[in-house]
C-alpha cells in the first residue's frame, strides 16, 4: 500500500509547497459562492442594534468591568440571600427531626449501638447535612449562572480579559475553560480539549483548580455569611458576605494568571498559539427551560455525587471518632498530630483532617468539620455525636465553631483562602490523569495548589498574629 | 482486527429480530471508535460548526437534556443518544463542533474519523442560517466524503429576526441532498428533519460524494491522477477524490489508514450493501 | 487605502485583499470567514486594548493584534452605510 503514499509524495513534490492552502482556499471559495447565491441579506441589519448597544456597555473600558462585577456579585448575593430560609427548613426537617426519628426508630428496633452510630450518626447525618447545606444554594446558583451563560455573556468576559491571558502566556480559550471550572473543575479540565497546543493546555489544566467549583461555593458562602458578614451591622451583612466571596473569586483569577505566567516562563515555555473566539449574538434566555435543565442537569447531578461521597465519608468520620486507640479516638490522635501544621496555617487540626477525609468531594468539608468539632472539640464537656441535634441554622453552626472549636475571624478567612488554594478533589485528579496521561503533570496539578495554599495561609496567619 | 461475520440475507430494518445480527460488523467497527453498539438499525452522526444549535438539535431528537452553552467548543466529549422513528431505532452521535475536517485540531480528527471510518448511515450537518457562508465549508467537506447527508438549516427563526432569507431549493439542488429549515429551540421543522433522515437512511442509491473541481489546473491534474490510483487500489471506495486530496496534502490520519489497511476495510463491501445487492 | 487589519481604526470598514500567513493559522482565519473579498468592520476593542472584535458577514469575530496583522485589507473609510 505504501506505493500509493510514494505516488502522493511524488505528485506533491511537483506542486508548489502551498498545496494545502490552495486546496482549502478552493473549498472556501466554492462555499462563499454557494452562500452568495443562496442567501438574501437585503433586509438584514448587520447586527441587531440591541446587541450593538449591549456590547458597547458590556465591553466598555469602565462599564464593562463594572457590569462584570455587578453581575457576578448579584449572582452570589441572590444565592446567599435566597438560600437561607430553605436551608433552615431542610435542616430542621432532615437533620434535627429526621435524625431524631431515625435514631428513635433504630433504638426501638433494638439495633446495636455500633450499627446505630455508624448508619444514623455517620452515614445518614453526613448525607442529610450535605443535602440541607448544599441543595438550596446550588438550586439558586446554577440556574442564575446558566442564564448568564445562555444569554451569551461569558464569551464577552473572555473578550474583556483576553489580554491578561495573552500576557500570562496562556491560550485565549483558557478563560472559557476557567468559566467551566466555576461549575465543576473536572468539567473544566475536560473542556481544555478545545486548546490544541499541549503546552497551553497543560497550563489550563493546572490552573483550572483556581476556579472555585460548585463544591466549594457553599464553604465560601457559609464562611462569608457567619464570620465575615458578622463583623458589620446586620443591614450590611449580606453585601459584605457576598463581597468576601467575590474577593476570593477575583483572587482566584489573579492566582490563575500568576501561575500561568510563571509556568509559561519556566517549565512550559513556548509560543502562544492562535485561537478563534467568537462573540455570539445575545439570545433571550428561556427562563423556565433553563431552570429545568440546570436543576436536572447540574444541581441534581452534583448533589448525587455529593451524597454518594458523603455517605462513606460519614461512616469514616464516625469510625475515626468512635474507634479508640489507647486513651483517645483515632480522630483525636490524627487531629493532635495535624494541630501544629494547622496552627501554623491559621487553621486547626480538625480542618486539615476534614480535608483528608473529604478528598472525594469538597462539598462535605463543612459538615465534616462541624461533626469532628462536635465530637472532638470539647472533650471536657463530654459532648456526644448527638449534640449536633441542637444546631438549627447558620448562626448556630457559627457559635459551635467559635465556642467549641475555638474559631476566630482568622480561621474563617484562612479557610476561605484554603478553599481556593488546595488540592483538587479526587474526581478532578482522576480527570487530570485521564486528560494528560502523565503522572508528573497530575502530581504538579495536585500538589502545586496545596503548596500555594500552605504558603499563603501561613503568611496570612503570621501577619495577622503580628498585627493583632 | 475484527473479521466480518457471515452475512445473513436481510438488511437492516428488514426485521426487528435480525436487525442486530445483520449489523454485527458495523457494531464492531463502531465499538472500535468507542461508540456503544446497542440495538438500533441506523447510525446518525450530527456534525456542525460550534454555536449552531447542534446540541439543541441533539436534545430535540433524543429528548435528552444535555446542557447547551452559548459558546464555541462546548461539546468536548462526544455525546450519544437514541431515538426511534417510524418504528425503527436510530443511534445518534453528537460530534464535536468543528469548522472543518482538515485535521487541524483533535476535535476535527474525532469528527473526521467517525464520518470516514464509522460510516454513519446518515450525517446531519447542522448549519446556522444566519451565517451560512461560515458553515458551508464543513457541509462541502462532509459531502466530499459521503452522499448520505441531511443539512439542517437551523436558527431560521433568528435569521428571520435579522431579515435574512435563505433559498432552500437552490441549496438542495447545489448540494444534492435534503436541506431542511429548522428552529430547534422552538421545535420547528423537526418532523421534516426526521422524515429526511429516514429517507436518506433507507435510500438504496444515495447520491455520490461531491466532486469539487479545482480551478487550478495543475492541482486538478494531480488530484485526478492520484484519485485514479486510489480507485484502482480500493475499487469500491466511494470517495476516492477526497482521499486523494487528503493524501496530496499529507494528512497523517489518512496516510496511516492506507498503511495499515483500514482504508481497505472500508473498501470491502459491508454487510448491508451486500445484503442490498443480494435483495 | 491598503493596510493590515490591525491598523484599521475602530468603527471603520474594509475589504480583505489577502492573507499573509500559512498553514493552520491561515485556515483558522478562513474558518472565521476572512477570505479575500470579505467585508470587515472593526466593531469593538477589548477594554484592555487588545484583542479587537470584527464584524465579518454578520458574525463578531475576535482577533488578537498579531493575528489581525496577517490580514491585508483595503479600507473604505467613507463607505459608512454598507
Amino acid at each position: 500500500m505504501t506505493d500509493l503514499l510514494d505516488e502522493a509524495a511524488r505528485l506533491r513534490r511537483d506542486l508548489s509547497d502551498d498545496v494545502g492552502d490552495r486546496i482549502v482556499e478552493s473549498l472556501y471559495t466554492d462555499a462563499a459562492r454557494l452562500a452568495a447565491e443562496s442567501v438574501d441579506r437585503d433586509g438584514a441589519a448587520a447586527r441587531l442594534t440591541v446587541d450593538r448597544a449591549l456590547d458597547r456597555v458590556l465591553t466598555h473600558r469602565v462599564w464593562g468591568f463594572v457590569a462584570m462585577g455587578v453581575l457576578f456579585f448579584g449572582v452570589f448575593w441572590f444565592t446567599i440571600a435566597g438560600a437561607a430560609v430553605p436551608s433552615d427548613l431542610l435542616y430542621t426537617l432532615l437533620v434535627e427531626n429526621g435524625h431524631t426519628w431515625l435514631r428513635d426508630g433504630f433504638t426501638a428496633l433494638g439495633a446495636p449501638a455500633v450499627v446505630t452510630g455508624l448508619l444514623v450518626d455517620g452515614v445518614y447525618l453526613a448525607t442529610a447535612w450535605v443535602v440541607a447545606v448544599m441543595l438550596p444554594p446550588m438550586a439558586i446558583f446554577f440556574p442564575l449562572f446558566t442564564l448568564l451563560e445562555d444569554f451569551g455573556y461569558l464569551p464577552r468576559v473572555a473578550f474583556n480579559l483576553d489580554r491578561l491571558f495573552a500576557r500570562a502566556g496562556a491560550h485565549g480559550k483558557q478563560s472559557l475553560t476557567m468559566m467551566m471550572g466555576y461549575g465543576c473543575n473536572a468539567a473544566g479540565v475536560t473542556a481544555t480539549r478545545i486548546i490544541d497546543s499541549r503546552r497551553e493546555r497543560l497550563i489550563a489544566v493546572i490552573t483550572n483548580n483556581f476556579s472555585i467549583c460548585n463544591g466549594r461555593w457553599p464553604t465560601l458562602i457559609l464562611m462569608g455569611t457567619i464570620f465575615v458578614g458578622a463583623v458589620v451591622p446586620p443591614a450590611l451583612a449580606g453585601f459584605v458576605a457576598a463581597g468576601a466571596v467575590v474577593a476570593v473569586v477575583i483572587l482566584g483569577i489573579g492566582v490563575t494568571l500568576a501561575v500561568s505566567w510563571a509556568l509559561s516562563r519556566t517549565v512550559l515555555q513556548g509560543e502562544s498559539s492562535v485561537y478563534s473566539l467568537e462573540l455570539p449574538p445575545y439570545r433571550p434566555p428561556r427562563v423556565l427551560r433553563t431552570l429545568y435543565t440546570s436543576i436536572i442537569d447540574r444541581t441534581l447531578k452534583v448533589l448525587r455525587r455529593a451524597v454518594v461521597m458523603a455517605a462513606p465519608a460519614g461512616a469514616v468520620i464516625w469510625l475515626v471518632s468512635n474507634v479508640d486507640l489507647g486513651d483517645a479516638s483515632v480522630a483525636a490522635h490524627l487531629v493532635t498530630a495535624l494541630e501544629p501544621i494547622g496552627w501554623l496555617m491559621g487553621l486547626n487540626g480538625i480542618i486539615l483532617l476534614a480535608y483528608v477525609v473529604a478528598v472525594p468531594a469538597n462539598e462535605i468539608i463543612i459538615p465534616t468539620i462541624v461533626m469532628l468539632t462536635l465530637t472532638l472539640g470539647a472533650p471536657a464537656a463530654g459532648a456526644a455525636p448527638g449534640v449536633m441535634l441542637e444546631l438549627g441554622d447558620d448562626a448556630q453552626i457559627g457559635s459551635v465553631l467559635v465556642t467549641t472549636g475555638g474559631w476566630t475571624l482568622l480561621t474563617a478567612v484562612n479557610l476561605m483562602l484554603f478553599t481556593l488554594l488546595h488540592h483538587p478533589c479526587s474526581t478532578t485528579v482522576l480527570t487530570i490523569w485521564h486528560e494528560t496521561r502523565s503522572l508528573r503533570w497530575t502530581l504538579v496539578a495536585t500538589l502545586l495548589p496545596l503548596a500555594l495554599g500552605f504558603v499563603v495561609c501561613a503568611s496570612v496567619a503570621g501577619l495577622w498574629r503580628l498585627v493583632s | 482486527m475484527a473479521t466480518p461475520l457471515p452475512t445473513p440475507g436481510v438488511g437492516p430494518g428488514a426485521g426487528e429480530a435480525c436487525a442486530s445480527c445483520a449489523l454485527a460488523p458495523d457494531a464492531a467497527r463502531l465499538a472500535r471508535l468507542g461508540l456503544d453498539p446497542g440495538r438500533y438499525s441506523y447510525v446518525v452522526a450530527l456534525a456542525g460548526n460550534p454555536n449552531t444549535g447542534k446540541s439543541t438539535v441533539f436534545n430535540a431528537l433524543t429528548g435528552l437534556r444535555q446542557h447547551v452553552g452559548n459558546w464555541a467548543g462546548k461539546t468536548v466529549a462526544r455525546a450519544e443518544g437514541g431515538f426511534s422513528y417510524g418504528g425503527v431505532g436510530y443511534r445518534i452521535v453528537d460530534l464535536p463542533g468543528t469548522y472543518s475536517l482538515l485535521s487541524t485540531s483533535a476535535d476535527e480528527d474525532v469528527a473526521r474519523d467517525v464520518l470516514l471510518f464509522g460510516r454513519p448511515d446518515v450525517t446531519v450537518v447542522v448549519v446556522d442560517a444566519t451565517r451560512l457562508e461560515r458553515n458551508l465549508p464543513l457541509v462541502l467537506q462532509v459531502r466530499q466524503i459521503t452522499g448520505r447527508v441531511v443539512v439542517a438549516l437551523n436558527l431560521v427563526d433568528e435569521a428571520r429576526r435579522h431579515g435574512i432569507t435563505v433559498d432552500v431549493r437552490h441549496l438542495t439542488r447545489e448540494l444534492g441532498v435534503p436541506v431542511v429549515a429548522t428552529a430547534a429551540r422552538r421545535g420547528e421543522g423537526l418532523s421534516d428533519l426526521l422524515a429526511a433522515i429516514e429517507q436518506v437512511a433507507t435510500a438504496d442509491d444515495p447520491p455520490a460524494p461531491l466532486r469539487l473541481t479545482h480551478h487550478d489546473p495543475e492541482l486538478e491534474r494531480a488530484v485526478s491522477a492520484l484519485a485514479q490510483q486510489v480507485a484502482a487500489r480500493f475499487p469500491s471506495l466511494p470517495n476516492t477524490r477526497w482521499v486523494a486530496l487528503r493524501l496530496l496534502e499529507g494528512d497523517p490520519g489518512i496516510e496511516a489508514a492506507v498503511r495499515d489497511g483500514t482504508l481497505g476495510d472500508l473498501a470491502a463491501p459491508t454487510t448491508d450493501t451486500a445484503a442490498e445487492a443480494a435483495g | 487605502m491598503v493596510m493590515t487589519l490591525d491598523e484599521l481604526p475602530r468603527g471603520d470598514r474594509a475589504v480583505v485583499t489577502g492573507l499573509e500567513i500559512r498553514g493552520g493559522a491561515r485556515r483558522r482565519l478562513m474558518d472565521l470567514g476572512l477570505l479575500p473579498g470579505a467585508a470587515v468592520h472593526a466593531e469593538l476593542t477589548s477594554p484592555l486594548g487588545d484583542p479587537t472584535a470584527y464584524e465579518v458577514r454578520g458574525a463578531l469575530v475576535v482577533l488578537r493584534r498579531d493575528q489581525a496583522r496577517a490580514v491585508h485589507v483595503e479600507a473604505h473609510p467613507d463607505d459608512e452605510d454598507r
